[in-house]
């Protein structure tokens, strides 16, 4: 495997965000500080439009949320060599078409990053400390975690968590 | 000073009110002494952890806490 460059340490952002955000106005920086990274990889996931579904709320927890995001942050870090990644995920109430997690890896070369963003999405999908909910025509439902997020999860076999 | 219970998910609904706080000290069966019904019953559900002051126990029967501790009940989680 080819190792990070120990030119410098590689970037971590990680955030929860409470309101709106534009996910091009936060790769755009992100990406222009990191000019030795030859490719950029971005994955912006949106509250998805259809079937009756107003609202979607995210609740956490904070002493574990942001710590498992984190953790998650560097462990994509140690498995891929990246000059740097972004993690932001919303949480509060968004509507049909919002952002909900924008996750961005810069590396030298293209498959790192595109796999890292891959890697770290699948990991948020399925253990993340998020608890869902959606509004429809009836009122609030709480969202069981999905089984196809845990095969995405079992892609990556050397998992630690 | 009290063992403040914060419920995530949901277990906010059950409780109806994301926090509670009982007297301490606290173990498991404290725990589920104070939580009577369908909130105990969840509780004990295998797939409901606990946190004591923001670290997941690895067995939540083991539970040990006092005064200012902060105790969360953490459903299956939807993921992000």
């Amino acid at each position: 495997m080819i190792m990070p460059s120990a030119e410098a340490d590689p970037v971590r952002i990680v955030r929860l965000v409470e309101h709106g955000f534009d996910p091009t106005a936060e790769v755009m920086p992100f990406a222009e500080s990191l000019p030795q990274a030859g490719g950029i990889a971005s994955f912006v996931g949106k509250v998805r439009p259809g079937g009756d579904v107003e609202a979607l709320e995210l609740s956490h927890y904070a002493p574990l949320t942001l710590a498992g995001m984190e953790s998650l942050a560097d462990d994509t870090l140690a498995r891929f060599p990246l000059d740097g990644i972004l993690v932001l995920h919303r949480v509060g109430i968004m509507r049909p078409t919002e952002p909900i997690v924008l996750v961005a890896a810069a590396a030298r070369h293209r498959r790192a990053a595109i796999e890292a963003v891959d890697f770290a999405m699948d990991h948020l999908k399925s253990d993340a400390w998020f608890w869902k909910r959606e509004k429809r025509a009836d009122g609030w439902h709480w969202i069981e975690p999905r089984e196809q997020d845990h095969a995405d999860l079992a892609r990556w076999s050397t998992s630690t968590k | 000073m009290a063992v403040k219970l914060v419920f995530l998910g949901k277990l906010a609904d059950l409780a109806n009110a994301p926090e509670r706080e009982v007297a301490g000290p606290l173990d498991w069966a404290g725990l589920l002494a104070a939580l009577p019904g369908p909130l105990g019953e969840a509780a004990r559900g295998e797939r409901v952890k606990l946190a004591l002051n923001g670290r997941v126990l690895p067995d939540k029967t083991s539970l040990s806490a006092t005064d200012g501790d902060e105790i969360a009940l953490l459903p299956p989680v939807s993921g992000g």
